[in-house]
């Protein structure tokens, strides 16, 4: 099952690595992974999605808490909760693509931020789901450039991560 | 003027504060923290830092022969003494050298310290003389680490690496310091914090009550159950609740090769060892119980066989301080997150609470038919009874621990190397207290036996300190006899000489139809007598069995030199019992070289 972890990391050099390190140190898979500072400057905020069973969740759950680095983490998949990716994509955008590519860019919600004679640079943000149907909807060969910045995640309603 | 206004207040202020350059820094810290011997090796990064040392004098340091018996050294000594083993290298190849006795800390969850040094901050990344990445190189096996940015962190990242290494499950803690954070010429106020918290470091000071009256519940509706104790029993200082309990329930107990001492050695309700080279008894109990109580101790796979038919019969309760450790490979069911001590002492109360309200109520389950179970186990394979070696015109191994045994009459602390031999010493000599077996445990570094033993020996000088060694092991940090000339350290060395790796020819024995791929030395190995007498102490050869008794007095008499008892023992015995692998479960055992339980 699909689980994400939303960590509160002190904002230390190398603590990145000891999270990263420890998912290869002990076989754990890291799909996405998203990090930057929060409103503390002490602090970041750490999202991973990851696979596995409960048992294999708790596991990972409890040795990132076994990290000093670690201040608090979060199984957002637990409870209602909002996460969103982020994709930039660079499509071919040929006078005769361009009206299908503008309309599938409209159903989706995303937006054309940079335009070339011949390309289409879409951002699109929402759930990992949304995004991978929309690069289903564009043909194969014309995806020239994919960027996505992982999922990054909170909590519906008043729970809050906090130190 | 505003400015010299506020200068002029700074200086006020830091009049009462001592100014120290970052090398002073770490001088006192170290003495400030109650730090006994520093283990360590000098090198460029590091200059400075010893420089401070020496001019402080204050702490004394061992100079070892290479860092990987630093490390081994510090690790010996927190081993046995319980505090934070500390360790001084330099950058680069100081460091690196240090990394085998870092992991060895790391595995068996022991205190320690690490100073390594850095090339200046400036260089940092620039494939510097010397440079390497420690912080990275180290990062999988340490408990935490730092790299000092300025010297003004210098005495709260001590701090802090001294409470993280020595508190909740303790391990080995890394401060990576560049060298010009060290530099004499700069100076920073110093003051040595009392205490330190860290928001994101809160190691579990109780167990849960509810889990805890649940787990008392258990144990007194148990039928067969079984006391499973480990290291961190040990680690913990959980020994003398251990024995309340065990004696109080009449619980039968066994002990992980870390937790060897926890539980009385001599004691009758001790089953000894358990795991693959554990004892039919132990094996046999753990595999037929329908209650165990895991304390302190991982269910790691030289104690569990193949996990899937791991006691099948058994309910666990898992007492740990670190929750990673809880369901791991095995599922608890009974989880108890704590440590020991506190969790300990809490159940003991559960349990007489829950006896004083039950009386009338219940019966209290006799254990009688469980004993009389044990006691046969005991009788037909049981360790004890010396039937699991026969006679021989060449001294048997065993015999060596034995002889060792009686002559120290149990009182030794006893390091060991990795292989047969630290098999032998684990089933042999019966550790009645704790902190007295020293050897390693989870990553099995041969190596660690001289080194430790020196550890122990400086903190311990009036104790007697043996090694049981290998031809092997001995020669992976043989040049510490060296250091052990300068320091002092009496040790007896008690090399189980058979001319093989044993323990790798035992497995080319059972398993590659006795095809011994390069675990013999042929005609190479050296006259140990020479060499011991080279580095200015004593080697004895024993190769008559009636005279193992007298040679290991002689040894021991010889009070303040180190002796190498190089003790000529049967080349083809094999350790028994031996788990049957692959696919075995705990009571799947070689009892001999064609007896199988």
């Amino acid at each position: 099952m699909r689980r994400i972890i939303s960590i509160l990391l002190e904002n230390e050099p190398g603590a990145l690595s000891r999270v990263v390190g420890l998912f290869s140190q002990r076989g754990y898979n890291i799909e996405t992974l998203n990090v930057a500072a929060t409103e503390d400057a002490t602090l970041s905020r750490l999202t991973l999605t990851t696979n596995g069973d409960d048992r294999h969740i708790e596991q990972i759950t409890k040795h990132l808490n076994r990290l000093v680095d670690v201040v608090k983490l979060v199984d957002l998949t637990e409870g209602a909760h909002v996460e969103r990716d982020l994709m930039l994509i660079k499509v071919r955008a040929d006078s005769t693509q361009r009206e299908e590519i503008k309309r599938t860019t409209d159903i989706f919600r995303g937006q054309i931020v940079d335009v070339g004679p011949r390309v289409y640079t879409i951002q699109l943000a929402g759930t990992t789901d949304k995004l991978d149907s929309f690069v289903s909807a564009i043909p194969e060969a014309d995806i020239l450039e994919v960027v996505r910045s992982g999922v990054a995640g909170i909590a519906r309603g008043e729970k809050v991560l906090r130190p | 003027m505003i400015v010299n206004a506020e200068l002029d207040i700074a200086a006020e202020s830091q009049e009462s504060v001592e100014m120290l350059s970052g090398g002073e820094m770490i001088a006192r810290a170290l003495e400030d923290e109650g730090v006994e011997f520093i283990f360590g090796y000098p090198g460029g990064a590091v200059l400075h830092i010893y420089d401070a040392l020496f001019k402080a004098a204050s702490v004394p340091h061992v100079l070892v022969r290479h860092e990987q018996a630093a490390t081994h050294a510090a690790d010996g000594y927190a081993r046995a003494t319980g505090k934070p083993g500390v360790v001084l290298v330099t950058s680069g190849p100081g460091a690196t050298n240090a990394v085998t006795g870092i992991a060895t800390a790391y595995m068996d969850s022991i205190p320690m310290v690490v100073l390594s040094g850095q090339v200046q901050s400036h260089l940092i990344g620039e494939d510097a003389f010397q440079e390497t990445d420690m912080l990275g190189i180290s990062r999988p096996i340490v408990k935490h680490s730092f790299q000092v940015r300025h010297a003004s962190q210098l005495p709260l990242v001590i701090k802090k690496a001294f409470h993280i290494a020595a508190s909740g499950r303790p391990g080995p803690v890394v401060i990576d310091i560049p060298k010009d954070i060290t530099r004499p010429d700069e100076r920073f106020p110093y003051e040595y914090p009392q205490s330190v918290t860290l928001r994101s470091y809160s190691p579990a000071v109780r167990g849960h009550s509810g889990q805890i009256r649940k787990a008392a519940k258990l144990l007194l509706s148990a039928k067969r159950p079984i006391i499973y104790s480990g290291g961190g029993v040990i680690l913990g200082e959980g020994s003398d609740l251990l024995r309340e309990l065990a004696r109080h329930l009449n619980f039968p107990v066994t002990n992980t090769l870390m937790g060897l001492g926890a539980y009385p050695g001599s004691d009758r309700q001790f089953l000894g060892m358990l795991g693959m080279h554990g004892f039919y008894e132990a094996n046999m109990a753990m595999h037929h119980s329908d209650v165990i109580l895991a304390v302190g101790a991982r269910f790691d796979d030289r104690v569990t066989n193949t996990v899937a038919k791991f006691c099948p019969g058994a309910k666990i309760i898992h007492i740990d301080v670190d929750p990673a450790a809880i369901s791991k490979t095995v599922t608890a069911d009974i989880p108890i997150v704590g440590p020991v001590r506190a969790v300990l002492t809490d159940l003991l109360e559960a349990i007489r609470s829950a006896q004083g309200n039950d009386e009338s109520a219940t019966e209290a389950v006799s254990l009688d038919p469980w004993w009389k179970q044990i006691e046969e186990w005991r009788a037909s394979h049981g360790l004890w009874t010396g039937r699991r070696f026969g006679e021989s015109d060449y001294i048997k191994p065993q015999e060596v621990i034995q002889s060792l045994y009686r002559i120290t009459e149990g009182n030794a602390f006893v390091t060991s190397d990795v292989g047969q031999h630290q098999m032998f010493a684990a089933q042999y000599y019966k550790f009645d207290e704790p902190r007295r077996w020293i050897n390693s445990g989870g990553l099995g570094t041969m190596g660690f036996g001289l080194p430790a033993a020196m550890g122990v020996k400086l903190a311990f000088p009036e104790d007697d300190v043996a090694c049981v060694t290998g031809e092997g092991s001995i020669q992976m940090n043989i040049q510490e006899l060296s250091t052990c000339l300068q320091y002092n350290t009496p040790v007896k060395i008690i090399n189980l000489r058979n001319n093989y790796l044993g323990m790798v020819k035992q497995w080319q024995d059972m398993q590659y139809e006795g095809r011994y791929a390069m675990s013999t030395y042929e005609d190479s190995l050296p006259d140990f007598m020479k060499l011991v007498e080279s580095y200015g102490h004593v080697g004895i050869e024993v190769k008559d069995k009636n005279q193992l008794d007298a040679k290991m007095a002689e040894a021991f008499a010889l009070k303040d030199r180190l002796v190498f008892l190089d003790v000529f023992v049967d080349p083809m015995e094999h350790v028994y019992p031996m788990h049957v692998a692959p696919n075995g479960s705990m009571k799947d055992m070689w009892l001999s070289k064609n007896e199988r339980s």
